[in-house]
């Protein structure tokens, strides 16, 4: 039952790094804004996919070449 | 074809238009130029996917004209520039914007990019609850004010304010966050450890961990009193220095005591201590603290006139023109004031025709003529040409301002006992005796170790978790409820004194009736249909609010050619037709005489006068019900600072036991308020202009009534969307009950202690019981308080 005290002492470190974790994301303000980020997520970003498109069909040019 | 008969709607802000009044562009409809070139921006940018993500996300914007070029200058001032700066490393600036605009996912697209517009803006990120925007930027290429130009022009202005200027940049409050965090995790760990105590019996091999997780559990609960239950200790320090007893007191001689007594037990080896007890008492105390701070992040309730004000004016010194700082303007300095610009001092008119919007302060929206000559008073906005001053006051001395120097102003009304308080002075010393007289007791029975264990056992049992729990989770309850519903309440104790309001003193202007809102009614001779299409032409190109308010008044008439429309500012319109002269404007312009009682315009055709059009202000629906409603349970008072040609429309449709005083100035207001509770009245104030800042203040509730969150509302200790206004009965009534249902809980608590103290004083409180017992009762009542209140909230549900 040894192996008891090797376990116990890895659940308590597992839940100190969730507890840093937790407190250093709040000093980072993750929870001070929770509504822009869920708005910002569905924005398509037009301006990378012109690029895309660009390079797109400058390859399909040298292909067709 | 079809596109003819379809309403015609501005592409950028959705207003709807005559077909005469569009300007068109790029193949879209626009309501005005200004709207067109918001367009015209965003498009060259390609930054068009803006009216594509929302349909007309658009604010209307006035024309730019030169003088909002002049607007920013004071932006250049490098003191000014530096304090309202995040960081400055000489090379990149970050800059936070509170932009009052944002109000869709639109405006958060093209506010973050920003970069597309102007590369040497490096980023931008929106806050949207907060609609405040973050912008970096390179400093050695452009200026904080070029920056906020840029936002003006797509009709995002920020709105830098006095504030800006003064507030310390506040860190927000994380700390509860951070103690809750910790009691929980060592709250879930104890327990845990806690394990072996609940298994009866000898031999189990369980039992040779008990040291160490004696000791473990020991260590876990060192930063849950030292940093979680922190803010007890202190709270009761400063209670005992004040001499007064409150709740807190109890709480922290209980986690003293419980400490002490299970340190004792795990370095003596003679138990295994209360630390289940000890973290989850503090845990739940904490999570009680939590659930009843609610922020709205997008409303303040501290406003005075600093958010109102700008940072800076125009100063003329000997013909040139000088940015000065609001605080600098002294007595006899003659100050350059623009369209939509705040007049910051009380002064005297110098220049031009002023016109000036005082809604902020009085909640009426229609302008006020003034002439050279005139005393122009601090709070109002120029609306039209630029005007010129002369200062007969600095900020702080101005009428409205001096109001912020009263005694009311300077007190915090929050600081009053609550109820948990005041019963636990009771109960504090309630439990103080049964402590001392069952430890006599056992003292003479069993010596002097049994009666310090029954001592601390009463005072671990008898810590008032489930007391101190209730009233929190109960105004939280409510307080997120009336959130719903569109009644923001600043704090849990506003909760509790409105329960106990019996008197209700009530704002005319902008408060019973409708902000921007107007009745127009015609008086006088009968008009023809030519003359109604006369009106209206001669009304189309003035800018004057009460011509536009004609002009939507007379819609459906067609517009016909005039020869000559003069604008005489201040006075009125003039206009030729078919050699006849007519006139619509003030009084004497036309050849009238005025009783100067309600807003009015008068017309005449070759000086003969015709009639007027009268405007009146809108009551909005369901007043009348309201105040039936309330008159049964509470004394009402309306406080108008208007004069009485309203009082017999009031007297119509109000009960008659309502008092109605007129002709109230912003310091009358405040005294009658404090003449009332003088009398022992509890009173809330209802009201929604600067003017009405020190009733709200002086009031025990001042609820501040906002037609959107948009609009800036006075310092209050709620704030009531004016659409639920005719509910109010109902939001009292709510506050009453929950009040009856913290009466029953505090009930239930002291049954709950009465079974634990039997157990405490016949020594029998094993850490078991005592690990059952309290999360029990704290539990128990945190469901029972918070389903009442949910039924309680249901009624405000109903129309």
């Amino acid at each position: 039952m040894i192996a008891l005290y090797l376990t116990i002492f890895i659940s308590l470190i597992l839940a100190l790094i969730f507890l840093v974790l937790f407190l250093s994301s709040v000093k980072n303000g993750q929870f001070e804004d929770s509504y822009t980020p869920s708005v910002r997520m569905l924005f398509e970003d037009e301006f990378n996919l012109e690029k895309k498109e660009d390079t797109i069909s400058t390859e399909t040019k040298q292909t067709n070449d | 074809m079809s596109e003819k008969k379809e309403k015609l709607i501005c592409y950028h802000c959705g207003l709807e238009m005559t077909e005469s009044e569009t300007v068109w562009f790029d193949g879209k409809p626009f309501c005005c130029n200004g709207c067109k070139t918001v367009y015209e921006i965003l498009n060259k940018n390609k930054l068009s996917q803006y009216y594509t993500l929302n349909e007309t996300p658009g604010i209307k914007t006035d024309e730019i004209d030169e003088n909002v070029k002049q607007k920013y200058a004071y932006l250049d001032n490098p003191e000014i520039e530096k304090k309202l700066l995040e960081f400055d490393d000489g090379q990149t600036k970050v800059v936070n914007f509170y932009i009052p605009n944002i109000h869709c996912s639109s405006c958060i697209w093209v506010l973050e990019h920003l970069d597309k517009l102007n590369e040497n803006i490096s980023h931008s990120e929106v806050n949207f609850p907060a609609k405040t925007v973050r912008i970096t930027y390179r400093a050695d290429k452009i200026s904080l004010r070029e920056i906020v130009e840029l936002l003006a022009s797509i009709a995002y202005p920020p709105l830098i304010s006095l504030e800006d200027l003064e507030k310390d940049k506040k860190q927000s409050n994380k700390k509860l966050i951070y103690q809750l965090g910790i009691a929980g995790f060592a709250f879930g760990n104890v327990m845990l450890m806690a394990l072996p105590e609940y298994i009866q019996g000898e031999g189990y091999w369980i039992e040779r961990f008990k040291p160490v997780f004696g000791w473990i559990m020991f260590t876990l609960s060192v930063p849950v009193v030292f940093y979680s239950a922190r803010d007890y200790f202190e709270s009761a320090i400063k209670g005992l220095k004040q001499k007064i007893v409150n709740v807190d007191i109890l709480i922290a001689l209980g986690i003293t005591v419980l400490f002490l007594r299970s340190a004792y037990e795990i370095i003596t080896k003679t138990g295994p201590g209360f630390f289940d007890s000890l973290t989850g008492l503090v845990f739940f105390l904490l999570l009680g603290k939590y659930f009843q701070r609610i922020t709205y992040d997008y409303l303040s309730f501290e406003r005075d006139y600093k958010s109102y004000f700008p940072i800076a004016v125009t100063k003329i010194i000997n013909n040139k023109e000088e940015i000065t700082e609001i605080k600098d303007i002294k007595p006899g300095d003659r100050l350059l004031i623009r369209n939509e610009e705040i007049i910051p001092v009380d002064g005297i008119l110098m220049k031009n025709t002023a016109l000036i919007d005082y809604s902020f302060v009085t909640g009426e929206s229609l302008p006020v003529e003034k002439k050279v000559g005139d005393q122009i008073l601090a709070g109002g906005k120029q609306k039209g040409n630029f005007i010129e001053i002369e200062a007969i006051s600095d900020v702080d001395n101005s009428y409205l301002t001096k109001l912020w120097a009263r005694e009311a102003f300077q007190e915090d009304k929050n600081n009053i006992k609550n109820l948990t308080d005041k019963i636990s002075k009771y109960f504090t010393f309630a439990i103080l005796s049964i402590a001392l007289l069952s430890g006599i007791y056992w003292y003479y029975k069993s010596g002097f170790s049994t009666a310090i264990w029954v001592i601390t056992a009463v005072l671990i049992v008898a810590c008032p978790c489930a007391l101190a729990l209730s009233a929190p989770f109960a105004f939280g309850n409510i307080l997120r409820q009336f959130g719903y519903h569109k009644f923001y309440v600043k704090n849990a104790s506003v909760i509790e004194n409105t329960a106990h309001i019996d008197t209700l003193v009530f704002d005319k202007t902008g408060t019973l009736t409708e902000q921007e809102k107007y009745e127009v009614d015609y008086q006088g001779k009968k008009l023809s249909d030519k003359e109604k299409q006369i009106i209206k032409t001669m009304v189309r190109a003035s800018k004057h609010p009460l011509s536009k308010l004609i002009y939507k008044y007379l819609k459906k008439y067609p517009l016909v050619n005039l020869q000559k429309i003069t604008e005489i500012p201040s006075k009125g319109i003039e206009a030729e037709y078919q050699e006849k002269k007519y006139r619509l404007g003030s009084a004497n312009f036309t050849g009238n005489i005025s009783r100067n009682t309600t807003t009015q315009s008068f017309f005449s055709i070759e000086n003969q006068n015709m009639g007027s059009f009268v405007f009146k202000a809108k009551y909005r629906n369901g007043i009348k019900e309201l105040f039936n409603r309330l008159q049964q349970k509470y004394d009402l008072f309306i406080l108008s600072g208007d004069n009485d040609s309203e009082k017999e429309t009031l007297r119509k449709i109000l009960p008659e036991n309502t008092t109605l005083l007129f002709n109230q100035s912003v310091h009358d207001k405040m005294d009658f308020i404090q003449s009332l509770q003088q009398k022992g009245k509890k009173v809330m104030m209802i009201g929604d202009g600067l003017n009405d800042a020190g009733a709200l203040q002086q009031a025990d509730v001042g609820i501040a009534i906002a037609e959107d969150s948009n609009v800036f509302t006075p310092s209050s200790d709620g704030i009531l969307k004016a659409e639920k206004l005719p509910v109010l009965d109902k939001f009292l009534s709510v506050s009453k009950n929950t009040l009856k249902v913290i009466y029953i809980s505090f009930l239930l608590a002291f049954i709950y202690n009465i079974i634990g103290l039997g157990f405490a004083v016949t020594n029998n409180l094993t850490p078991i019981v005592a690990a059952i017992l309290m999360p029990i009762s704290s539990i128990s009542i945190v469901i029972f308080v918070t389903i009442l209140t949910g039924i309680l909230s249901k009624k405000l549900n109903i129309r």
